[in-house]
């Protein structure tokens, strides 16, 4: 009872001292209509590294334009029609970078967008884990070495979780194309074939005589 | 003994404290603006039982001073969240600041939209909204010191539990994969019925057309004596 309060205590101070640099990450999928632009924004401090890495999981031709501003307006990253990429930086200026999906090159197909946004590095699971003097035993070293090769893993795993959406889309459009073309083709050759016997009818036809020529 | 008690309400108040600092510190970081009636929606492909916690804290933008104004009473936020069938899982109003959870019951794309509906924006004109929003699924949802503090775990013990949570998900995550699998082959072998039996039905039809047309052909023409 004793020992719980000061150790709550220091926890509590270490997360208040952590809340001016928390490192932190933000994985979203949005909806981009098209003729449209969204921006995302991120305060980051100077000298930290962040990444990008981005995806278009439906829509279109599965492209869209993508850059990255920072805090002074300068265009760090810029790319056009781009499926898939990423993108790493280091920050010279501390401030907020913005980074913008753009689909206004697009008219009439609205795309499926997934971006993960990293700042930093992983923070440790207990605020006082960062400030510890002593090195770390064999079986916590173990416990790390488990820890990142099992997000290599769930990073592994959402690769190909992504590249499979994609896939599926294509293949459930193909599906559903099927039908409709073949009904339309068959109700266009019904026509086809009904108008061309109506056409060589028509020019075997007489044409009936508007008046006939009155015999005097 | 009136020591131990207050000892243990300390102990109690600290570790509430902790709790409101650590949700508190969640709820900064990425941002987008949107406009006052806008809807924004977000997807998360999700396997089954899987967590999700979204945080989100709004401001409004103040014409006069052109800033960000740091925390607006009154202002409400509509949180609207569909599972891949279009069922709504969750349909609520929150203030400008809020957290919402929820539980995925089926696998695949949850949709999770957020629009605002307060009418005091129609008071300032060309209203624009600054959303900072944070969602966490899975093992990433997990607050460890929260866990740590509740169970009594030591250092390693927590580490072991991280572990045990990742390798969950990852179980979860195949198990999607199978069922996503699953699906795709039956699409595609749908597919490849469809185009085999149409093609059939399509050549059935152009003969039978075909045959059609010259016996027609062939009767109006020896009606006309031309053959």
């Amino acid at each position: 009872m004793g020992s719980a309060t000061p150790r709550s205590a220091s926890v509590l101070l270490l997360v208040l001292l952590l809340q001016v640099e928390r490192p932190r990450g933000a994985e979203l999928t949005f909806e981009l209509p098209d003729n449209a632009k969204q921006c995302f924004h991120e305060d980051v401090e100077q000298g930290v590294k962040f990444s990008l890495d981005y995806q278009v999981i439906t829509g279109g031709h599965y492209d869209v334009d993508c850059y990255v501003e920072d805090p002074l307006g300068n265009t760090i990253y810029r790319e056009t029609k781009k499926q898939y990429d990423s993108f790493t930086h280091r920050a010279e200026v501390k401030g907020v970078y913005q980074f913008c999906f753009s689909n206004e090159f697009s008219t009439f197909s609205h795309k499926t967008v997934y971006f993960d946004f990293q700042v930093g590095d992983e923070p440790p699971i207990l605020p006082d884990m960062g400030s510890r003097v002593t090195a770390l035993t064999q079986m916590e070293s173990a416990c790390v070495t488990i820890h990142e090769a099992l997000k290599t893993v769930i990073d592994s795993q959402t690769h190909y979780r992504l590249r499979e959406a994609q896939d599926r889309a294509r293949a459930e459009d193909l599906h559903s194309r099927v039908s409709s073309w073949s009904v339309g083709e068959t109700v266009a050759l019904f026509v086809v074939s009904f108008s061309q016997v109506l056409l060589l009818k028509s020019f075997f036809t007489e044409k009936r005589p508007v008046g006939r020529a009155v015999h005097s | 003994m009136a020591g131990v008690a207050a000892g243990r309400r300390r102990a109690m108040g600290l570790r509430a404290l902790l709790l409101f600092a650590l949700c508190a510190a969640g709820a900064r970081g990425l941002y987008f603006h949107i406009g006052e009636t806008e809807k924004r929606c977000f997807i998360e492909e999700i396997p089954d039982e899987t967590m999700v916690i979204g945080n989100y804290r709004t401001q409004m933008w103040d014409k006069q001073k052109e800033v960000f104004l740091p925390s607006t009473p009154g202002l409400g936020m509509h949180v609207e969240v569909k599972d891949p069938e279009g069922k709504v899982v969750l349909s609520r109003q929150y203030g400008s600041e809020g957290r919402f959870t929820f539980t995925s019951h089926t696998p695949g794309d949850h949709q999770i939209c957020l629009h605002s509906n307060s009418t005091r924006m129609t008071l300032f004109a060309g209203g624009r909204l600054r959303v900072h929003l944070d969602i966490q699924a899975g093992e990433h949802a997990n607050n460890y010191p929260e866990i740590a503090a509740k169970d009594k775990l030591t250092e390693l013990q927590l580490r072991a539990r991280q572990l045990l949570d990742q390798v969950e998900q990852i179980q979860k995550e195949q198990d999607y994969q199978r069922y996503r699998e699953e699906r795709f082959r039956l699409t595609s072998e749908s597919t490849n019925q469809r185009v085999l039996w149409w093609s059939i039905a399509q050549t059935v039809i152009l003969i039978l057309t075909g045959i059609w047309q010259m016996r027609h052909l062939k009767s109006f023409f020896e009606a006309k004596k031309l053959v």
